[in-house]
């Protein structure tokens, strides 16, 4: 039994668990008591591999950086999770979630969405199935992403704008579990990250965990090892970092890094760094590292990057902060955008801003010339285009 | 005797309990609120802790918590207000609030507070039924405080009992599938599930609340329960008020009297 896997409580060590009102406890227990049948089950696996492959284009690449490995002395590999169908790694739980919703029966969808990406992938897969298909998504939000509102209403999908609180990613899930306690049995949530009552963090986790099967498989055939010294990804909730890890977890020679967004500064007052700042606290149905006043009123976060923007992180990252199994480094906006800039010109790749955190990392760790690292390029950045060209003038 | 089983013994149909946040219109309103309703002919008062996330609850609840945060109400100071309170209110007081803002003050503590201070009882809708069982139960059983459980439309009968095996004071009986503050009158489907749970013949009195806001709801509700609880409709007639007292008087007055 792995340490840092889900138990049979739905906790990680001290973190998750189900802290939900009565009206959501037939949904979430529903959910709890089918989804690993489900999932298991010979024909969703079948039907779930088929769509990562022929329709999100799987396996990912697993690109070696040649420019980016000269420039930092090290053996770089990208995950190219931005060339996904959608551009982010998003749609692998998507996709995951909808054939799950399916064979639960249920004819309505609801999604939150940050920077837009999990909204999209949802909106992407709603459509694909022929089901109704709602996204709260906060008001700031919507200003800063227009593109990926454009792209879900395309796609079928109504956006309702969250306009409570900081009218983030957060606001926009409160939005989101209220329309499911109105909307009990026809409807399924798709959370877009590790978050939430379990058994969502779980479930989520192990439908992004094709990430780092993957690179297991492509390190073996590029490096003749499928453990690399480093995985990097970037945390909001943490849903990439998770899948990127998975299958490292237990691996202790496998450095895993988490990236998180330190907006202005940690000490800024406008900051997301959860590990630096959050203590032990309750969001969104789940126990676990949360920026909160002494009152125990949830802080408001900020971040450049709209899917970064949360002041709160999965539980099973609250776990690996608090083992230690997993390292935390806190970056800047300013620090994210100089590292995009850097691996447009080194590269030819436009990283979103969120995965821009992770490569971020890469100036703040030494590494011996024959390491071997790996980023977890978790989706692409058109969707941020405005912002970089803000950085630009 | 527990305040609140004492309610249920003496007085056997139409009781209303009436919901407001604290510090919510103004930070210091709540000892004059909690009075007037007293004096208004409310049975059972639940005082609102505000917090910035309410995931249960509709537009006027989230407003008056933001309100309230943002006039300063926090824990200490809500326990201040209620220090004397006792001096001059008899009828059972519960407060209600989310987990966090409980765990952060720590729960034991909370838990000693509330019982110094004359609360009755506790209804914290996102702390689980099981973990309540498991980790709670003694504490609250030892400060004489209730802890008021939720029963939906979609509670099994099987989960129904088992709550009300392991409930005391009473059980909140959300009227529908709905965060709070829906407006409009009962439906057949309402009524069906009130007659189903009354049927089950509960040890615990019910009162019903989610969507009471005027005499009809308020009237359906207590046919089929022992009374009823009303929040939304009550912060959205203080919001404004220029006079509390009389407010709240005519308030109450026109919840229980017919037109």
């Amino acid at each position: 039994m792995s340490k840092y896997k889900v138990d049979e409580n739905g906790y990680y060590g001290n973190y998750g668990g189900a802290y939900i009102p009565e009206l959501l406890y037939p949904n979430v227990e529903e959910l709890k008591e089918a989804y690993l049948r489900i999932m298991n089950s010979p024909d969703f696996i079948q039907e779930f591999r088929h769509l990562l492959s022929d329709y999100v284009g799987r396996p990912s690449p697993l690109y070696f950086a040649k420019r980016l490995s000269e420039h930092y002395k090290t053996k770089i590999y990208l995950k190219r999770e931005d060339l996904n169908h959608t551009g982010a790694h998003k749609i692998n739980n998507t996709i995951g979630q909808i054939l799950l919703a399916k064979r639960l029966g249920k004819t309505r969808i609801i999604a939150e969405t940050g920077a837009g990406q999990h909204g999209v992938a949802t909106a992407t897969v709603c459509a694909l199935m022929g089901l109704e298909c709602i996204v709260y998504m906060g008001e700031v939000d919507i200003q800063r992403q227009a593109p990926n509102v454009a792209r879900m209403k395309l796609l079928g999908a109504t956006v309702v704008p969250a306009t409570c609180g900081s009218k983030t990613l957060k606001d926009a899930t409160n939005e989101a579990i209220r329309d499911w306690i109105n909307h009990p049995e026809n409807t399924y949530y798709i959370i877009g990250s590790v978050v939430g009552p379990h058994p969502y963090p779980d479930m989520v986790a192990r439908f992004q965990s094709i990430i780092s099967e993957e690179m297991k498989q492509q390190l073996k055939e590029k490096e003749n090892n499928e453990y690399p010294d480093y995985v990097i990804a970037c945390v909001g909730g943490g849903s990439n970092a998770a899948g990127a890890f998975y299958h490292y977890l237990d691996h202790p020679e496998v450095k895993l890094i988490a990236a998180e967004a330190a907006g202005k500064g940690i000490h800024s007052g406008h900051s997301a760094a959860t590990s630096a700042l959050g203590k032990p606290g309750i969001i969104h149905g789940s126990k676990t590292l949360l920026m909160q006043t002494e009152d125990g009123q949830i802080v408001e976060p900020y971040s450049i990057s709209a899917g970064l923007d949360y002041p709160g992180v999965g539980p099973v990252h609250a776990h690996l902060f608090e083992t230690g199994r997993a390292e935390f480094i806190s970056i800047t906006d300013d620090e994210a955008v100089k590292s995009a800039f850097e691996l447009c010109q080194l590269e030819g790749i436009i990283p979103a801003l969120e995965s821009a955190h992770a490569l971020a990392c890469l100036s703040k760790l030494n590494f011996k010339p024959d390491e071997v690292v790996v980023i977890n390029l978790s989706g692409r950045g058109d969707k941020d285009l405005s912002t970089y060209m803000n950085f630009l003038k | 005797m527990n305040r609140i089983n004492k309610l249920f013994e003496t007085k056997q149909g139409n009781i209303l309990s009436v919901y407001f946040t604290a510090g919510f219109p103004q930070l210091n309103d709540t000892a004059n609120i909690l009075k007037s309703l007293q004096e208004s002919g409310a049975d059972l008062v639940e005082v609102g802790i505000p917090f910035s996330d309410p995931l249960a609850d509709g537009p006027v609840i989230q407003h008056s918590s933001e309100v309230a945060l943002k006039n300063g109400m926090t824990m200490k100071l809500l326990f201040e207000q209620l220090k004397d309170f006792r001096k001059e209110i008899n009828i059972p007081v519960l407060l209600m609030g989310y987990l966090n803002p409980v765990l952060q003050y720590g729960i034991e503590k909370f838990v000693q507070q509330c019982a110094a201070s004359g609360i009755d009882g506790l209804i914290l809708p996102d702390l689980p039924f099981k973990e309540y069982q498991e980790q709670y139960a003694p504490l609250f059983d030892q400060h004489n405080i209730r802890n008021i459980f939720l029963i939906t439309p979609q509670t099994s009968e099987e989960r129904v009992r088992l709550i009300d095996k392991a409930g005391n004071g009473f059980i909140y009986m959300v009227s529908s599938a709905s965060t709070t503050g829906v407006k409009g009158q009962m439906n057949d489907q309402q009524t069906d599930y009130f007659m189903r749970i009354k049927n089950y013949k509960l040890n615990n009195p019910t009162l019903i609340g989610f969507g009471i806001s005027n005499y009809d709801t308020f009237q359906t509700a207590c046919q089929y329960s022992k009374g009823a609880i009303i929040g939304s409709a009550f912060i959205n007639t203080i919001e404004n008020s220029k006079d509390l007292k009389k407010d709240i008087h005519s308030f109450i007055q026109q919840l229980t009297t017919e037109k």
